[in-house]
């Protein structure tokens, strides 16, 4: 059996009481120095990006506290936007139908993440603040002892991908998250003394390690994205197998027409870097068009310009990056008017 | 190490059963190793298998990643529950008629998946069954007797 570390285990019925637990056992007093540092006190929700993590040991909390009994933290209400509970399971989200509808980029991102099993567990929460991935670090505990670990794990190591890199070069790998950037969403956090909202877009940044500004004491409670009328979406991935696997690439799009011209359009891409990432080059190249194969192509090149992908997942560098144009282009056209 | 043991009472197969068990145990060693429920299977253990996977509140998850100090009253069913005292259920039938289970070790796990299917989804095509199993690794059958399989017992049910 392979299992996890000893922790004692807390379930808060509040989110305000589930801030206050992580602030009373020390999770504010977080050693960043140390890259992923041994953590007290972690937080978990369906567990299904935590659990295993643990079970390699790259995590060994003595608490966790736990979000699966918090009140009113599963659920989609829509008042002017769209306000997901950050409980809200992947499966839940792709079946909405106010989702499939409207934010149809997240219906097809939460539907092709990993498998059934691991949708009706894991959340959209979980989704966003998921840890970067890497062939060197998601491995046992036995495994890395045996190759010396890596930067991730232990700063003193070199990056083993790069090893001139200077800072870790793991992988974004979270489905909604590129869909929920095209849709322009916001996300909200509370810790012991408040709340503060964060546009999803800004929220990453490129760094392995420490992959978001999500800190160690706060809880992350909703999503919301705006209710923008007249726009299609959608989520385009490339993964090994057809189910279970991370993205080695993938790209979501948003366009807004007006008449028959392009009002507005997003394009966001995840697997292709540390953190997933909005275009704004992408945007340009498209405004005003109306898809023709030009704009796209333009578009297509700017993603191909921006991807970076490194070894460090399956599939070759030139393959994940070559991916991002034909991914960006397959989007893009299936966004045309019918 | 000492103990750090906890009395859970967990609903298993319609039966409320207390048990001792470690908070940082999962599900899957709970069923095994405390209720002596072998049937549930390990593989991976890392939520990249689907040997392990029971329902709760009749959806598919996988016990490897499931904490029983978190599941208060879930009703939990695994493949010991699947049947009705002798009598198999007609998926269990239709895998031994049609082959479906070959090494036997993904069997339990895709028979849940399955009768998840089954429950909400009476009559599915052949695309719906593939991907309800999609979370459920085979390396001996190639996949088809099991889809086979699945047709037939939804013939039956």
């Amino acid at each position: 059996m392979l299992r996890l570390p000893r922790f004692r285990v807390l379930s808060p019925r509040t989110y305000g009481e589930a801030a206050k637990l992580l602030d009373e056992h020390g999770a504010a007093e977080l050693d960043r120095s140390r890259g992923t540092p041994t953590l007290r006190v972690m937080l978990v929700a369906g567990g299904t990006d935590l659990f295993p993590n643990m079970k390699r040991r790259q995590f060994a909390p003595e608490i966790l506290v736990s979000l699966t009994h918090v009140r009113n933290a599963a659920g989609v209400q829509e008042n002017g936007e769209l306000v997901i509970s950050a409980g809200t399971t992947l499966t839940a989200l792709a079946q909405d139908p106010r989702v499939r509808e409207r934010y149809t980029a997240l219906a097809e991102a939460a539907e092709v993440v990993s498998t059934p099993q691991l949708r009706n567990m894991g959340t959209v929460g979980g989704n966003i603040c998921l840890d970067t991935r890497c062939n060197w670090y998601d491995q046992s505990l036995f495994w890395r002892t045996a190759e010396g670990y890596c930067m991730k794990t232990n700063p003193e190591v070199v990056c083993r991908v790069a090893t001139s890199s200077p800072r870790c070069l793991a992988v974004a790998s979270a489905d909604t998250v590129p869909a929920l950037m095209v849709l322009g969403a916001t996300v909200h956090f509370e810790d012991a003394r408040g709340a503060r909202d964060v546009r999803l877009a800004e929220f990453y940044r490129e760094d392995g390690m420490s992959p978001s500004t999500l800190r160690s004491d706060e809880v992350l409670t909703d999503v919301t994205i705006p209710r923008e009328d007249g726009w299609r979406s959608t989520y385009v991935k490339l993964r090994d197998r057809g189910s279970f696997d991370f993205p080695i690439a993938a790209v979501a799009a948003a366009v807004r027409w007006d008449g028959r011209a392009v009002a507005d359009a997003r394009v966001a891409i995840t697997a292709l870097a540390s953190r997933p990432i909005l275009i704004d080059a992408a945007r340009a190249a498209l405004i005003g068009t109306r898809l023709e194969d030009e704009a796209i192509a333009a578009a297509a090149e700017a993603v191909h310009k921006t991807a970076r992908p490194m070894d460090n997942t399956s599939g070759t560098i030139s393959q994940r990056k070559r991916a991002s144009r034909v991914l960006t282009e397959r989007a893009l056209r299936s966004l045309r008017p019918a | 190490m000492t103990s750090t043991k906890e009395l859970l009472t967990l609903h298993v197969n319609g039966e409320a059963l207390t048990v001792a068990a470690e908070p940082h145990h999962t599900l899957l060693e709970v069923l095994r190793e405390e209720l002596g429920l072998t049937g549930t299977k390990h593989g991976c253990e890392l939520g990249e298998c689907g040997a392990c996977t029971v329902l709760v509140d009749g959806a598919p998850v996988l016990s490897c990643l499931t904490l029983p100090v978190l599941m208060g009253d879930a009703e939990v069913t695994t493949v010991e529950g699947l049947g009705s005292g002798e009598r198999l259920h007609p998926l269990q039938t239709a895998f031994a008629e049609e082959g479906a289970a070959q090494c036997g070790y993904c069997t339990p796990g895709m028979l849940m998946a399955a009768k998840a299917l089954l429950d909400g989804t009476p009559r599915p095509t052949r695309e719906q069954i593939a991907t309800a199993i999609s979370g459920n690794l085979c390396r001996c059958t190639g996949y088809t007797a099991i889809y086979e399989a699945i047709e037939k017992a939804a013939l039956r049910t």
